[in-house]
């Protein structure tokens, strides 16, 4: 087992197109003109790096992939440097493929509807503005690490019903496994060992004392034939929402924020506009969607006319898809009030994410509450932006002078 | 003479991004899955066929057809 820890060393990229890496730093910096000459070279390329890895780099490649089931299983989902064996309700639905899929998902569905986020909204308002409270006095803040990350930190705590004060522990677990993980295996097993542990108490005390809250929720959950879910399922149910509710939304309400602290322009117009936030969350998602996905190639097939072979994984990314130019005209360009939209920053298909109405909900009212708040902000030049590797990406570190510029 | 629009979502296809129900809510609705339909027979009131329009052009699985009676 010792070689299980460790981590593997990645060779700077100097050939992107045949070698392609999305943990190099060049990637993490500054990824979209690595797309573009993806895109421009072919529409699926390929890596040997991960074990084998391909890559489609246009939106109507990505969409074939994320309609395919049958070629492509969702039950790898990360792409890193190992392949371990596939654990059993990993994180059911995202982890499932057809026919577990649809009443894993439908089960976690009814919790999420717009609808049930209206219900949600005023704690949001208030989470928001109690973090504004926070640091709005000192006139210079990092934003990621004391606004946009306790947003969907508090808001998932809040529906769990677990202490919205453990979100510190939360965002390790989450580093640990989508950026050391992706390296590093023994910091992936550590943090699932410790998150279930910790579900499993909050599992045990609703046996005897049920709650209202979607703990609780799972667990009186039942399927076709009237049986509740495996214990196994609901832990990893949990995990799924902890895991994909937290920085995916943390790193798109960063990218915004980031966005409108460069671009006076689209601040004053949403300041001036506040009707106009819905559609400019949209078009925010669409320039800076946080997550890619992957897949495993179960059966040979052709995509976009490129050959793809089993054994390999897929980088699926709803962020290069997103920035094609063929779909969407000044794909580059962030049009705050772009009228048509197929963005695809909550995936396609199947697995459309379940928190996508929960999403969309935090980052409205994070830009409505600091836009009323906070109307003039930049990026401090005495600080340094970072953003995350591999899997989700936004800024980490967001520093920020609040207030007009002198 | 305008032509009567009658909106229909396709339901193999909806995935529930919602996107026609927040942008044409007296057209969409959502299941308790928050998947969509068209709202009652699907027919467009008058004025609110840039609506229907709207709804088609921003639904990402392509599900929603706009049809012109």
């Amino acid at each position: 087992m010792s070689d299980v820890n460790q981590p593997v060393a990645h060779p700077p990229v100097t050939d992107w197109v045949n070698d392609f890496d999305h943990t190099d730093p060049q990637w993490t910096e500054d990824p979209f003109p690595i797309w573009d000459e993806l895109r421009a070279a072919s529409p699926v390329v390929h890596t040997e790096r991960f074990l084998g890895c391909y890559m489609p780099t246009t939106y109507e490649a990505v969409r074939e992939i994320a309609n395919d089931t049958e070629h492509f299983s969702s039950r790898r989902i990360i792409v890193r440097d190992v392949r371990p064996e596939v654990a059993r309700n990993a994180a059911p639905p995202i982890t499932s493929d057809p026919p577990v899929h649809k009443p894993a998902k439908q089960l976690l569905l009814p919790p999420f509807t717009p609808d049930a986020m209206k219900k949600l909204e005023p704690r949001m308002r208030a989470i928001c503005n109690e973090l504004i409270d926070g640091f709005i006095a000192d006139g210079k803040v990092d934003a990621a690490a004391r606004y946009s990350k306790y947003i969907p930190v508090r808001a998932i705590a809040h529906m769990l019903g677990i202490p919205e004060s453990d979100g510190d522990l939360f965002i390790r677990w989450i580093h640990m496994i989508l950026e050391l993980g992706i390296k590093d295996e023994s910091k992936l097993l550590e943090a699932v060992h410790e998150m279930s542990a910790y579900f499993s108490a909050h599992i045990e005390e609703r046996k005897n004392k049920p709650t209202n809250d979607l703990i609780s929720y799972l667990m009186k959950a039942r399927d076709k034939e009237g049986n509740p879910l495996e214990d196994s399922h609901v832990l990893g149910s949990l995990r799924l929402l902890l895991i994909a509710g937290i920085d995916t939304t943390w790193s798109a309400i960063g990218s915004s924020l980031w966005h409108l602290a460069k671009t006076p322009a689209d601040r004053e117009r949403l300041i001036a506009e506040p009707a106009l936030i819905p559609t400019a969350v949209e078009e925010l998602l669409r320039a800076y969607s946080p997550v890619t996905m992957a897949r495993e190639v179960v059966k040979e097939t052709t995509i976009s006319g490129c050959p793809v072979k089993a054994g390999n994984m897929v980088l699926l990314s709803f962020p290069a898809a997103n920035r094609d130019p063929k779909m969407f005209p000044d794909a580059d360009k962030v049009v705050i009030d772009r009228r048509e939209n197929r963005h695809a920053a909550f995936g396609l298909g199947i697995h459309r994410c379940v928190g996508s109405n929960l999403a969309r909900m935090e980052m409205q009212v994070a830009l409505e509450e600091w836009l009323k708040r906070i109307p003039d902000f930049r990026l401090d030049p005495a600080g340094t932006v970072t953003w995350s590797q591999g899997t989700v990406r936004g800024p980490r570190q967001l520093p920020f002078l609040l207030g007009k510029a002198m | 003479m305008t032509e009567r629009l009658r909106v229909h979502v396709d339901p193999d296809k909806c995935q529930g991004h919602a996107r026609c129900k927040a942008l044409a809510p007296e057209l969409f609705d959502l299941d308790e899955y928050g998947n969509a339909h068209e709202a009652g027979d699907g027919i467009v009131p008058p004025g609110l066929e840039d609506k229907a329009w709207l709804a088609k052009s921003n639904c990402p699985e392509i599900a929603i057809d706009v049809i012109e009676e």
